[in-house]
């Protein structure tokens, strides 16, 4: 039997290791249950011969594929963008691109401003503040100044523009649109116990420098000197409740796989936009036979990605390719709603640098551009290190037909229900990913590329994970109220992506983790009637 | 994750020579075929997760071909890939990707590349600064974004 804990955070995400940190300076008993382990940085993929080849295994960024001992399947056949995401203290900030904008103020405005979705019930002034505290505790670095964004002053200087961010910067120039270097949370200069970024380049799936903040390299140690209990490869089945309707703690499976049963004062799900809505109907009981924290019918529902229209072709002149980080420049000129355009709200692009030569000859193998036989070696060596490309990461609308379920079959291997993806790009979506595709194609020819290449979506482009527990003042249309609990369990938070009312048109994790802070921060504030 | 298998006679040299007719060997570039024994040591020995995906595909491509690939003439050869490849699936595009990955690790192959064969760390590479007063004209603009 464990001795019941004040504070029990389900997963070691960008979340989680967040509101764990910030949480810690009221000296409680806070454990946090995660169901992966540490990572290794001398096992990442940059440390072997291997690199690439193991993008397309134990380090893909598909669960399914990756199938390692701490993922459970995701059913997402009936989805056209399939999930992707990593389990493990980190989580997905292990295996991500380091790209951190922002939402913009008129994120949390949609309904007001364009008709559309629903308005946040807090604003970008309210989360102001903890987007600068996770700047500095995540390390952000980038360039003060940009017209397109709110004002904010990341803490190291950008990354280069090198050679493919000095060729896309004339582009862009040259159809006189805005660009501008990207915020990442690549370190440019030793920072906080982290060396500088060395180019490895290959640091999407796992930065063997430490150069690229994941939340354990980052928030975990701070928030393990200050007490924090992590407990690693724990897997949460279920959030259990007491008679009156409140959490009392959660079942789970240790690394020995045997049933345990934890009890907690107040109980945290930071598990993301999938785990999250798993759990909480894996906790279907007499009292919440819907599942817990759904007497609003909306656990799962509002299901948004951030659909990729990913555009590249082939430039004379070398590009960096696989030989720097591949996050380089933001543009935000068609962010905001232009209803001229067809459709409402809008979409950042995200520029990348190139990559390896084995991904290379992998895509363009697979879109006919490289051949089999005698012309093979000479059209390789004109593709590789020569491409250019961006994506637009298109705002997703939240529809109730897009959800998470619970799959009748699937289990993960400690027999715990799976989740059900169904999902379709909607209207507005589509016509932007269009527009996208289309202004891409215009940047490419500035840029005097050929052979252009569209995969529009990103098939394995799941990587935004977000709105199956809305926050919102209304529980009738919200899951959470305001600051992040839940309308039908007063001693139950989220904190992860899941809160999202509406996607923004931005990769999320900044967004998530200020979120975060934000809800713990509420937390502390009202500690002596946290259950009113 | 799919099951491990391993490849019989027949098909390893199926593989063999479906994978010098996806690279073929050139003197113009100073590199050896994908059919190398090299190459075809580390394919077999890294197949791993792949292994049933590639026997699928194999078994597909002698049911192409009717006949041991080794067996038939170059023309043949090259008309059995063109059916095989356009046949196309997830089996073929993992034996293909397979082939690719381990092709273009091979010490002589990166270094006819101009590449150094190692791993990207601990070395790491260096990034050009870039030309920055590109960024001007963006100062220059006023504010875009929508106050809320």
């Amino acid at each position: 039997m464990n001795d019941p804990v004040d504070v029990l955070i389900i997963g070691a995400g960008a979340s989680g290791a967040a509101v764990a940190w910030s949480l810690a300076e009221t000296k409680m008993h806070i454990l946090c249950l995660e169901q992966g382990g540490w990572m290794n940085p001398a096992m990442y993929p940059s440390t072997g011969r291997d690199w690439e080849a193991r993008f397309f295994g134990d380090f893909s960024p598909s669960p399914n594929i990756r199938a390692r001992p701490e993922d459970y399947p995701i059913n997402d056949d009936n989805s056209p963008i399939k999930i992707v995401n990593f389990n493990g203290v980190g989580g997905g900030t292990v295996m991500y691109t380091a790209h951190f904008p922002r939402l913009h103020p008129s994120d949390f405005r949609v309904r007001s401003l364009d008709g559309v979705a629903d308005d946040w019930p807090i604003d970008y002034d309210t989360l102001a503040p903890f987007f600068e505290e996770n700047d500095r505790m995540m390390g952000v670095s980038g360039l003060a100044g940009d017209p397109g964004v709110p004002p904010r002053n990341p803490p190291m200087p950008p990354l280069p523009l090198g050679r493919s961010g000095t060729l896309l910067g004339k582009a862009m120039n040259r159809l006189g649109w805005h660009w501008w270097p990207s915020d990442t949370t690549v370190a440019t200069v030793d920072y906080e116990g982290r060396a500088r970024c060395i180019n490895l380049g290959h640091c999407t799936p796992g930065c063997a420098q430490g150069a690229k903040a994941s939340t354990d390299i980052t928030y975990w140690p701070a928030a393990q000197r200050a007490g924090v209990e992590l407990r690693t490869h724990c897997r949460v089945r279920e959030i259990s409740t007491d008679e009156h309707g409140m959490a009392a703690g959660v079942v789970y499976y240790g690394a020995d796989g045997v049933e345990q049963f934890q009890a907690a004062h107040v109980v945290v799900l930071a598990c993301n936009g999938v785990g999250t809505p798993r759990l909480l109907l894996n906790s279907a009981s007499g009292r919440f036979p819907n599942g817990l924290a759904n007497s609003s019918g909306l656990v799962g529902k509002n299901l948004m990605f951030h659909p990729y229209a990913q555009v590249y072709g082939y430039v004379a002149e070398p590009t960096d390719s696989n030989r720097a980080p591949p996050t380089c420049l933001w543009s935000k000129e068609f962010y905001e709603t232009d209803t001229s355009r067809g459709f409402v709200r809008g979409y950042t692009f995200q520029f990348g640098r190139g990559v390896g030569p084995i991904m290379e000859a992998v895509m363009s193998e697979a879109k006919g551009l490289l051949p089999w036989g005698a012309g093979h070696h000479a059209e390789f060596r004109r593709l590789n290190g020569h491409r250019l490309g961006l994506s637009a990461i298109c705002e997703d609308l939240p529809e109730e037909h897009n959800r998470v379920t619970l799959d009748p079959m699937l289990k993960d291997s400690d027999g715990i229900p799976a989740p059900r993806i169904d999902y379709r790009i909607g209207e507005n979506t589509a016509r932007m990913m269009e527009h996208g595709v289309a202004r891409a194609k215009e940047v490419l020819g500035a840029a005097e590329a050929t052979d252009i290449c569209v995969n529009s979506p990103i098939l394995y482009g799941g990587w935004h994970l977000l709105g199956t527990a809305r926050m919102g003042a209304d529980p009738d249309r919200s899951v959470v109220n305001e600051w992040g609990r839940a309308h039908d369990v007063k001693n139950l938070f989220i904190v992860d992506g899941s809160l999202f009312v509406t996607s923004g048109g931005v990769n999320p994790t900044s967004t998530i983790q200020a979120l975060a802070l934000y809800i713990a921060d509420q937390m502390k504030q009202r500690l002596a009637n946290l259950f009113d | 994750m799919t099951e491990e298998r391993a490849l019989t006679p027949a098909q390893a040299d199926d593989l063999r020579v479906i994978a010098g007719v996806i690279i073929p060997a050139s003197e113009e570039f100073d590199v050896p075929g994908a059919d190398d024994p090299t190459i075809q040591a580390d394919i077999v020995a890294t197949l791993g997760r792949d292994a049933a995906f590639v026997a699928d595909a194999l078994d597909m491509l002698a049911r192409i071909a009717g006949a041991p690939l080794a067996g038939l003439d170059p023309p043949q050869r090259e008309t059995v890939a063109v059916e095989f490849r356009a046949n196309g699936g997830a089996t073929v595009a993992t034996l293909t990707r397979v082939v690719l990955q381990c092709y273009y690790r091979d010490d002589r192959v990166v270094r006819s590349l101009g590449l150094e064969p190692r791993p990207p760390y601990p070395k790491g590479h260096v990034l050009e600064d870039g030309d920055w007063l590109l960024l001007d004209p963006v100062r220059a603009r006023p504010r875009f974004w929508r106050r809320a």
